[in-house]
């Protein structure tokens, strides 16, 4: 699947099945309820949060099935939220982090697409082999050595410990390479006749014109790593540096308790930032998936 | 005289042609250096160490280390724990693989062929795939809570007894296996979704003038075929993100009651970051990275075979 | 008997009708061919025959069956699409099969793994091999039967397309511009080719396309179609030399015929240049405007502007040499239009820019159309006093 499928508009369906669109039909019928039966399914955790993170302690023992709370707490149990842990020093180590994963793997990434697709070099094919065991590779099987190799250099519980990892995302590296093969050469050659040196040429040609891959791969990495539990769990000890997964886990051992309601609150606040961004850039998000999809 | 100027002529293009590539190729070689160094530091040698720790003693903590040679192989062989841990990674895979990508699929194929509410249904699926996992695997904790929770409540509206969900040994990997599903079929989802609207129309119109008059005729003959490539991706990752699965069961049961939800990733996190013994954990990691080698061959063998149209 | 009918076809697309009522009847093995622009409806037409597409009225018959309601597999016509949509995970001969196997097969016969068991299935399944090979070596793919359409070029990709719809001996064959995926010398061959193995099916080919070349060239019968109008249904040459309406001369035709905005004189008198006409419809008011056509070919162009001699002044404006024939452009001087000539290099040789020209038209080549667009009748009146009229 090329880039080009998803950029360009969907084909047209053809306006017109052999049933009227707007009827009802049978299979129709049963194709909504099966549709609207798996919706309840995937929404249910979402409404159940909303519904729980307003209900008093009592109230959660006693009737947990009706959604709208008698009695609205959700100031208590908000407040419970914000005061255990430091929610809003969580959401900011999140943005920090995945930010500066993402600035890095971008910086580091892109030249080297850059070169392996449209200059010769004699190491290409062996930075091509070791991006295909790259690809296979997840952090959990470098985490032992780096583990031991950052306990030695004392990073551990640090930014440093967070990020320094995942500055090479072979997959980034994997993602653009498709995308810039695809880029015509007459581009770069117009691009070096009219003056520019090699780092010109990605930052004002190849940059502009990778920008859906860009983002696509933008929104891949920051989903990831702002849900990486893994590594966040390895290095980080300390609440100062906890990412948002770390951090319930923190605030989960704190209330230690059946206290839904406030549990429920920090997982709604934690939760909110990344659905937020999907629900606004949907459109973007679901390009995304689907383009770093197709090409891994 | 011309021949030699012709030859001369031959050789300076030559030389200025080789002095243009040798110029290309240092700058291809500054441009990925970074990229170069940082692979062979945070992946190869990790790599390349965690298959040289499997062969040591090695505990944090402690000074020095010797080597055992296959020792922690063998050990493993015969831990119960890693058995455990092998089989229970193994269930949960074969659920929640199979289960989501046939859920994505017949949902996608049901949203392809509805014409109202696309883009709410594709929203709803792919919630959970952009929501922080461990913090929706609290929500399912509260909701697969033993007595308030609201599925047993449900339950017992219906008069039927409800299970202790993530409580008990019997259905512990059950109740992970339907949050894994819950939380991977939106991502397949979009993949098959993308992939159904890369068909071409007029496929289906030949199908229905060559005579495939029902709705499963023109599946087995355009759909699914045309689906492979989307397929054998979807399946490659399902297996992979199913086999990788971490977060729920940390944040919910701790490998328990009695291990009966310990997996893969689980038993390497404990036995080296907790428990500290390296040499042992490299050992099972070495495991872990096998079977990612594994089902990464077997996906690019059939891809090979299968599903490559070119 | 005709062997396929269309009665009153409507088709609308929301508040937009593609088709206002199209009827067509084709004989036994006649191949017609529905032409127009994109946009014009032909190509729903066709996927209304195939019954991909649903007509909101009107009537298909098929020799003496009513196929209007009927599902594609139903009823027996077979499609080559302009992508000739074969499937790409199949081979050229599984390609070719598949309509024998939805045919003679039953859904369980058809299963892998089960399928084989099933009684007959073996020897159904080798009779389809048979008659795919037999129509494999008509078309000469023989060589093909093994791979798939990624393996093959356009030309032999079409080939297989059209194994695959014949195959199976359908009642009518549909065609929906098989040949604008091939380059140009390839295209021309692959006319007659396609002409040929229509008239060995024998059955009636609907062959729709959006090149007037193509269609003037292939079909007995040419249907033009214009904004969801079938404006004329006749062989080539009566389309071309006698069209109904203005849009079918301006369609037909390379160069385009010469288009001019008129007006009847008294006594029903149209005249351009040297030709005069006589509308039959006497009812028709002097002072009415009419648009009048004449093909370039009709054209008489003549180098010098001598007063006296017949014809309206012009001056050429460019000349196209195109080897066999000239394309002169001459703007007139009277109404400040373009008129363009097509001549033999005998007689354009001399003709260049600004040479100063006199214009001729034959009477009997002249259309006149009525406001509506519709062509008049007229009767030919012999030159005369030509200039004067042409100015009066």
């Amino acid at each position: 699947m090329t880039s080009t499928t998803l950029n360009s508009a969907v084909p047209a369906k053809p306006v017109k099945r052999r049933s009227a669109a707007n009827s009802f039909t049978t299979g129709r019928i049963i194709r909504l309820a099966i549709l609207i039966i798996g919706a309840i399914f995937f929404l249910a955790p979402y409404i159940f949060m909303l519904s729980t993170a307003g209900k008093g302690q009592s109230e959660i023992f006693t009737s947990s099935l009706s959604l709208i709370p008698q009695h609205f707490a959700y100031i208590e149990n908000f407040a419970k939220a914000f005061t255990r842990v430091s929610m809003g020093g969580l959401l900011l180590n999140g943005v920090i982090v995945c930010g500066l994963i993402l600035v890095f793997q971008v910086v580091v990434a892109i030249p080297c697409a850059y070169a392996m697709a449209k200059l010769s070099f004699g190491a290409a094919r062996l930075m091509m082999a070791l991006i295909m065991l790259g690809l296979l590779v997840p952090i959990h099987a470098t985490a032992l050595p780096l583990y031991v190799a950052f306990d030695k250099l004392s990073v551990l519980n640090s930014y440093v410990s967070l990020v320094a990892p995942f500055t090479i995302s072979v997959f980034g590296i994997f993602l653009f390479l498709q995308f810039f093969r695809a880029l015509p050469n007459d581009l770069i050659h117009a691009a070096r006749l009219d003056g520019m040196s090699e780092i010109g040429v990605i930052v004002r040609v190849i940059v502009p014109n990778a920008w859906p891959a860009v983002t696509a791969f933008a929104i891949f990495s920051v989903v990831a790593h702002w849900n990486d539990l893994y590594w966040p769990l390895i290095v980080v000890t300390n609440q100062a540096y906890a990412t948002p997964p770390l951090g319930l886990l923190f605030f989960r051992a704190a209330e230690a308790g059946d206290d839904y309601g406030a549990l429920m609150a920090a997982t709604f606040i934690i939760t909110l930032p990344l659905v937020a961004a999907f629900l606004l850039a949907q459109k973007r998000f679901v390009e995304g998936i689907t383009m770093t999809g197709l090409k891994g | 005289m011309a021949d030699i100027t012709a030859a001369s002529i031959h050789a300076a293009k030559a030389k200025s042609r080789s002095t243009a590539e040798r110029h290309e190729a240092r700058n291809a070689l500054i441009l990925s250096a970074p990229a170069l160094i940082l692979l062979l530091l945070f992946i190869v040698l990790p790599v390349a160490g965690v298959v040289f720790l499997s062969f040591t003693d090695f505990e944090l903590g402690y000074s020095g280390f010797k080597f055992v040679g296959m020792d922690n192989y063998t050990e493993l062989l015969t831990d119960r724990t890693f058995r455990q841990s092998l089989w229970n990674t193994t269930v949960y895979t074969a659920i929640v693989a199979p289960v989501s990508i046939f859920m994505a699929l017949g949902f996608a194929m049901l949203i392809e062929a509805e014409g109202i509410g696309r883009s709410f249904f594709r929203t709803a699926y792919f919630l959970p795939v952009a929501s922080l996992l461990v913090a929706m695997a609290t929500v399912w904790q509260y909701l697969f809570h033993p007595t308030i929770g609201p599925v047993n409540q449900f339950l017992a509206l219906l008069g039927l007894p409800g299970p202790n969900w993530l409580g008990s040994a019997g259905t512990v990997l059950y109740s992970l296996s339907i949050i894994g599903v819950w939380q991977s079929v939106g991502f397949n989802l979009v993949l098959f979704l993308a992939g159904l609207t890369a068909i071409p129309r007029e496929l289906y119109s030949a199908a229905e003038v060559d005579g495939a008059k029902s709705a499963f005729d023109r599946f087995r003959l355009v759909t699914w075929p045309m689906l492979g490539p989307t397929t054998l991706f979807v399946t490659t990752i399902s297996i992979i993100n199913a086999v990788k699965v971490f977060e729920t069961v940390k944040t919910l049961t701790e490998g328990g009651p009695n291990k009966s939800s310990e997996v893969l990733l689980f038993t390497i996190y404990q036995e080296g970051f907790v428990y500290l013994r390296v040499g042992y954990a490299s050992a099972l990691t070495v495991v872990f990275l096998a079977i990612l080698v594994v089902l990464t061959f077997i996906q690019y063998r059939v891809q090979d075979k299968q599903v490559h149209y070119a | 008997m005709s062997a396929l009918s269309l009665r009153n076809i409507e088709k609308s697309f929301g508040a937009n009708q593609i088709l206002k009522g199209i009827s067509l009847d084709a004989a036994p093995g006649e191949f017609i061919a529905l032409v127009g622009p994109s946009g014009c409806g032909k190509s729903t037409l066709l996927r209304i025959l195939a019954g991909l597409e649903s007509a909101d009225a009107g009537e298909i018959v098929v020799g003496d069956t009513v196929i209007t309601d009927m599902q594609p597999a139903d009823r027996n016509v077979a499609m080559v699409f302009q992508s000739y949509a074969l499937y790409p995970h199949l081979t050229a001969s599984e390609n070719i099969a598949v309509p024998l196997a939805m045919r003679r097969l039953s859904t369980l016969q058809r299963l892998p793994l089960v399928g084989p068991l099933m009684p007959g299935q073996r020897k159904a399944v080798s009779e389809i091999g048979r008659d795919v090979r037999e129509m494999a070596a008509a078309l000469k793919i023989d060589h093909l039967l093994d791979r798939k359409p990624g393996q093959m070029s356009g030309g032999q990709r079409q080939r297989v397309a059209l194994a695959r719809a014949m195959v199976r001996r359908p009642a009518v064959f549909l065609m929906d511009e098989p040949l604008s995926n091939l380059d140009a010398n390839l295209r021309v061959h692959a006319r007659g080719e396609i002409v040929e193995l229509h008239r060995r099916a024998g059955v009636p080919t609907v062959y729709v396309t959006h090149d007037q070349a193509e269609a003037l060239s292939m079909a007995d019968r040419v249907a033009v179609m214009i904004g969801g109008e079938m404006l004329q249904l006749a062989a080539p040459q009566v389309i071309y030399d006698d069209p109904a309406h203005v849009e079918v001369a301006k369609f037909v035709g390379q160069p385009r015929i010469n288009i001019l905005n008129s007006h009847v004189m008294s006594g029903g008198i149209v005249a351009f240049a040297g030709a005069i006409c006589e509308l039959k419809d006497k009812n028709i008011t002097s002072g009415s405007p009419v648009t009048i056509g004449f093909r370039p070919e009709f054209v008489k162009v003549i180098a010098g502007d001598e007063a006296g001699e017949s014809g309206l002044r012009g001056r050429v404006e460019r000349v196209e040499f195109l080897g066999s024939e000239i394309i002169a452009y001459c703007r007139l001087d009277a109404i400040g239009a373009t008129v363009v000539a097509k001549l033999t290099p005998a007689e354009g040789g001399k003709l260049s820019s600004s040479t100063p020209v006199r214009l001729d038209v034959a009477a009997d080549h002249l259309f006149v159309f009525g406001a509506d667009g519709r062509r008049l009748a007229a009767d030919p009146i012999l030159q005369t006093n030509t200039a004067e009229l042409a100015h009066g």
